[in-house]
């Protein structure tokens, strides 16, 4: 299995930096032999099945450079700061660190026919990188989708109301 | 395959042979090392398809290139919608700036 990050309320709340706090251990991703280079760009029935647990193991999975706290590329952290502005339930939240293991790195590009990191996924679908998130977040489609899908912290007493603009 | 070096323009002519854009801006932010591009991309053939088939269209039609650089920035839009925005806004909006600090994009030689 992938490392999976999971992330404070607070953090996916706002979710600029924070001192560098690296995911938790990290079960190495099992690589059984090197393989050679050819072998490498076909995704092999194993890390499909892992991806496949992955992309299952929240209702919104987000594929990323870097984790939550420290994203290591800008379309990351432009893409988990939506998350946050959105109110996303960070109980309902993982995120995976492609840099930590290059077979996901790559098996994952190839699993959603898609080019680029990061990658989100709700409810196992795959909905886009991170132009379409925005674009999304910024047409109210990703408010209606998260809402749809029951993903959002329900609003408690807690301040700090402001979720979306 | 696509060749080692791939500029504004040959995005430019890609898109316009390959997917029949009318319009197309294309700017590289990487400084000049063409691994980082955001690009606007006005096309007929987005019509009728959500964001997400517009830019499964794009990633298609230039799928060598997009695995050669490292940062892909696109938005997609019909002739209509295009037209549309240019009225709104007064002018063009031009790509998407999203995934830049100050117009560079960061992370690139990671």
């Amino acid at each position: 299995m992938f490392s999976r990050t999971i992330i404070s309320r607070q953090l996916l709340r706002q979710t600029s930096s924070i001192a560098a706090r690296p995911a938790a251990a990290r079960p190495a991703f099992s690589t059984p032999q090197p393989t050679s280079l050819l072998f490498r760009r076909l995704l092999s029935d194993q890390t499909r099945q892992a991806i496949d647990k992955a992309v299952g193991s929240a209702p919104v999975v987000l594929f990323m450079k870097g984790t939550p706290e420290t994203p290591q590329c800008g379309f990351s952290r432009a893409s988990i700061q939506v998350l946050g502005l959105q109110g996303v339930d960070p109980d309902k939240f993982a995120a995976f660190n492609v840099l930590e293991d290059s077979e996901l790195r790559e098996g994952i590009k190839e699993y959603s026919d898609w080019p680029t990191i990061p990658q989100l996924y709700v409810d196992k679908e795959f909905v886009g990188g991170c132009d379409i998130i925005v674009s999304m977040h910024q047409s109210g489609e990703l408010a209606k989708l998260l809402d749809e899908k029951r993903v959002l912290v329900k609003e408690e007493g807690e301040a700090e109301g402001a979720k979306t603009e | 395959m696509a060749d080692q070096s791939i500029t504004e323009d040959s995005i430019k002519a890609a898109l316009a042979d390959r997917l029949k854009a009318i319009h197309v801006e294309v700017q590289d932010m990487s400084g000049g090392c063409g691994q980082a591009f955001t690009t606007l991309i006005v096309s007929p053939e987005f019509a009728g398809k959500n964001s997400l088939k517009r830019h499964r269209l794009v990633n298609a039609a230039l799928k060598d290139e997009i695995a050669l650089i490292h940062a892909w920035t696109a938005r997609c839009q019909t002739p209509d919608e295009w037209a549309r925005d240019k009225a709104a806004s007064g002018g063009p909006e031009g790509p998407s700036f999203e995934g830049t600090s100050d117009g560079k994009v960061t992370g690139v030689d990671q």
